[in-house]
């Protein structure tokens, strides 16, 4: 039985707010959830759904209204944990007027390295994360993706066992976005256990080994991300160029979408090969195949109408 | 505790690179080469006039950086969300409190050392020669220094619970009531109600009295200050930093940011 | 106890002990702040025209630090019984300058700066130079006619002016009737205890600073004493005629039925006869302690 990296219990958080800060709006409630060692695990949700909240409780940015947690076994608050977990905050900001390399020097003092290690670290991280030029660079002139890395390296950068991410994701390029993505699985790869939210539901389902869904402050499912839709793919797309005339041929032309000189058919995934035949036999050139996109979009979709649903049925039942 | 010497060093080496804080000690410099013309007006006490404007510019500029920079110390973090992954390291709070209080502190030490150079300049320029009775001058430097310790300790505990421009205003607003405690402390007046006597006598005990540290004239005169005076002084400025930054440090423990 | 409660109990400690030893560093530096600075008076800018410049429009203000200033360094004086205020014309020299329209300065500096050692600095010359920019600046202020008229018949000694000054006081349409009278009265008659009683009495109900007014009760109360003695002196003079030998004790009088009782002064001590047979003041009296300052020079 795999033991836990992360235990999270009954975590609820209110937030103040009107006059006087006399009402709560719950943001999140009851979050029982433990992710286990070795595992990456992401977070998915709309915007204001909690996500942030949970990850900022486990830092104990915020304190947590009912509920425990502990992290690799120990509680939340023992301060000394911290040097066996990274964290990399959602939109990060860091000191501009440090370079990166005087800002991973920084952060790195607070571990009981060597300067000599320290430096190699530094160094190290810098290359990792694809800013060994940029190092000297005071981090005022950085663009959003740059500082994101910054982020991800101050993360990892004294070998954490658990790294912790805030919507690592957010604001980067698909260059940006994949460079993110294959950090992230070769801290898998070195066993490290992975956090991290988003509300991008390609990365998830890409890069997790589980999900939780968490909509309105609630989680609302656990699983395998294919498990918890309950759905699985449907289908191959194929894109292809043709030449018009032997388009005419292929039996389901008149299922596929044309712009141009290309086409964009959907087949059954069992008839996949059939169809890959025929396009070769009328000398089409194939561009890509894709699974389709399980209804993942529509599952969350799905979920944040019910509770909208529910909330205003609430309002009106004026309960 | 050298988690928090860290922190220290990193708000020092900021303050360094923060051009406000040049033009500030420019000014400062400004204002004591301006009091070599003021005491050409006033013969035979040039020295005096130097002195007590030179020390009355290093006090107001030195008031203005411990207000303002004291308050950014703790409020620029919160809202530029800086602290954010540094609370992730094995950081303490009350670490990162003590870190930032004690940088502020060696870069107003660093800053009234210059100015209070400047001053000692500006005094050789005019006098021709300085005596050992000077080194009053340099005394009540340090006794700014301590005032503004205060200052600073208690900019940082409102800065942990209220908005920035609250701070700026209580921090402001405290120091100014500080001036007048010596009078709390005598009312004379025998058309108030002596329970209102004696409350003011507590307070008069609680704010902070930063009339303690008022030696201008002493220093303007060359007269010596009791090493003893220092002495006291010292410890209560720690001893009153100790109480602010311990409240400050409870406070912002349990402080959810942001 | 869990956590927060020893915190919070540590935190309550800290603060407990932390006043106590703030308190108790507090009075050691008092203590020797205070003698510190009774060597120490001074008032390095004592251009009025250049503080009033250098504080542009914020001179009103500054004349009212520098007024609470000077309430603070006379009390502090007295409380030390230190007669030395030199210190006391240059501040209020400074304060008028910057706020020639603020009037408290000039009523207290007419009483403190005219009145003879340990109450003032003896120097009624400055008073009358005070006053009289005081009512070039307030022309409407007819009490300053009144301070300077007391001023000119009470330290000066100099009758003429001080019938002119109240004459020109009564002026005002808003000025009270008696000083109209009080000049006719003074310019006939000159100086008489009445007189006197009358416009301490004046200076003491419409005084609004602390000092002023106590000054002026003393003053009111030792020509309540010479009064009494006066009368003593009648009295004793009746005694010596009937019984043909000078009393050497006011209980003598009592005796002979002349007094009911030996009279007392208006603090509660009782009068006694000095060796040249005339009545006088306790000298244990608080009151008679203050009698050489107020007497005038014969």
């Amino acid at each position: 039985m795999p033991s836990a990296a992360i235990e999270m219990e009954n975590l609820t958080k209110d937030y103040p707010f009107g006059f006087l800060h006399l009402k709560k709006k719950r943001s999140l409630e009851g979050l029982t959830l433990s992710v286990d060692d070795g595992e990456v695990f992401g977070f998915l949700g709309p915007n204001g759904a909690g996500k942030s909240t949970t990850i900022k409780l486990l830092m104990r940015l915020i304190f947590p209204d009912a509920g425990s947690a502990r992290i690799l076994g120990r509680p939340i608050d023992d301060v000394e944990m911290h040097r066996d977990i990274g964290y990399l905050p959602e939109q990060p900001y860091f000191y501009d007027y440090l370079t990166a390399g005087e800002l991973l020097d920084y952060f790195a003092r607070f571990f009981d390295f060597s300067a000599g290690e320290r430096r190699e670290r530094v160094q190290r991280m810098l290359k990792k994360v694809g800013l060994e030029t940029a190092g000297k660079i005071q981090l005022r002139k950085y663009s959003k993706g740059m500082l994101q890395r910054v982020g991800l390296a101050q993360a990892i950068l004294h070998d954490p066992k658990v790294v912790i991410l805030d919507e690592p994701m957010s604001g980067l390029d698909p260059l940006g976005r994949r460079e993110v993505r294959d950090i992230i699985l070769e801290l898998k790869r070195e066993g490290r256990t992975i956090l991290f939210s988003t509300h991008i539901l390609s990365d998830a389902e890409m890069l997790c080994d589980r999900v939780g869904v968490i909509v309105g402050g609630k989680l609302r499912g656990v699983g395998a991300p294919q498990d918890i839709i309950g759905v699985k793919a449907h289908g191959m797309e194929i894109l292809f160029e043709v030449a018009p005339d032997k388009a005419a041929s292929l039996p389901f032309a008149a299922q596929a979408t044309r712009t141009g000189d290309r086409y964009r058919v959907r087949v059954e995934e069992e008839n996949l090969y059939a169809s890959l035949d025929q396009l070769r036999a009328a000398g089409a050139k194939i561009l890509s195949v894709t699974q389709m996109k399980a209804s993942l979009e529509e599952f969350f979709m799905n979920l944040v109408a019910a509770d909208r649903a529910q909330a205003a049925a609430v309002e009106v039942s004026g309960k | 505790m050298s988690r928090a010497a860290i922190v220290a060093w990193n708000t020092f080496r900021e303050a360094v690179r923060d051009r406000v804080l040049y033009n500030l000690v420019f000014f400062a410099l400004v204002m004591i080469a301006a009091a070599i013309l003021v005491g050409e007006i006033s013969l035979q006490i040039e020295d005096v006039v130097i002195v007590t404007l030179g020390l009355s510019a290093i006090s107001v500029i030195g008031l203005l950086m411990a207000v303002f920079i004291g308050v950014g110390l703790v409020s620029k973090e919160m809202d530029k969300r800086t602290l954010y992954a540094l609370l992730a390291k094995p950081l303490r709070r009350w670490e990162f409190l003590l870190g930032k209080f004690t940088g502020l502190l060696l870069t107003l030490t660093v800053n009234m050392s210059a100015m209070a150079a400047g001053l000692f300049v500006a005094l050789l320029y005019v006098k021709h020669t300085l005596v050992r009775s000077d080194a009053v001058v340099l005394v009540a430097v340090y006794f700014i220094l301590l005032k503004l310790a205060l200052v600073v300790a208690l900019a940082l505990l409102f800065s942990c619970y209220t908005t920035p421009l609250l701070a700026i205003l209580f921090t402001a607003g405290l120091y100014v009531a500080g001036l007048f405690v010596g009078a709390m402390r005598n009312v004379q007046s025998d058309l108030m109600a002596p329970a209102l006597k004696t409350f003011l006598g507590w307070l008069s005990y609680v704010l902070p009295n930063f009339s303690n540290f008022d030696v201008m004239s002493s220093a303007a005169h060359g007269r010596a200050i009791p090493g003893m005076l220092a002495l006291q002084n010292t410890a209560y400025a720690v001893l009153y930093c100790g109480i602010v930054l311990a409240a400050a440090a409870a406070i912002f423990s349990r402080r959810n940011l942001k | 106890m869990n956590a927060v409660g020893t915190r919070s109990l540590a935190l309550c400690a800290v603060f407990v002990v932390g006043f106590a030893g703030v308190w108790r560093l507090q009075q050691r530096i008092d203590v020797r702040l205070a003698s510190l600075h009774q060597e120490e008076d001074d008032l390095v800018l004592r251009s009025g025209p250049m503080l009033k410049m250098i504080s542009m429009e914020h001179a009103p203000l500054m004349a009212d630090l520098y007024w609470t200033r000077i309430v603070q360094y006379y009390g502090d004086k007295r409380m030390r019984h230190d007669p030395n205020l030199d210190l006391l014309w240059p501040l209020l020299d400074v304060t008028t300058t910057l706020d020639p329209n603020l009037l408290p300065p000039y009523r207290f500096g007419s009483t403190f700066l005219a009145e003879p050692p340990p109450r003032g600095a003896n120097r009624p010359d400055l008073a009358v130079e005070l006053l009289n920019r005081g009512i070039r600046a307030n022309p409407d202020a007819w009490r300053l006619y009144e301070d300077l008229g007391f001023v000119y018949y009470f330290n000066l000694h100099d009758t003429t002016k001080a019938g002119a000054a109240f004459l020109e006081g009564s002026r005002n349409p808003k000025a009270l009737i008696w000083m109209k009278i009080l000049a006719a009265k003074v310019a006939e008659q000159g100086e008489t205890p009445e007189t006197s009683v009358f416009l301490w009495n004046e200076i003491y109900n419409s005084a609004t600073n602390d000092d002023v007014k106590q000054n002026a009760l003393t003053h009111l109360r030792l020509l309540k004493a010479q009064a009494d003695c006066n009368a003593l002196d009648a009295l004793i003079a009746e005694y010596t005629k009937r019984t043909g030998h000078t009393p050497t004790d006011l209980r003598e009088l009592v005796r002979a039925g002349i007094l009911l009782q030996v009279p007392v002064d208006p603090l509660g001590y009782p009068y006694e006869l000095n060796t040249r047979g005339q009545a006088e003041m306790d000298p244990t009296s608080p009151l008679s302690k203050d009698q050489p300052a107020y007497q005038k020079p014969l």
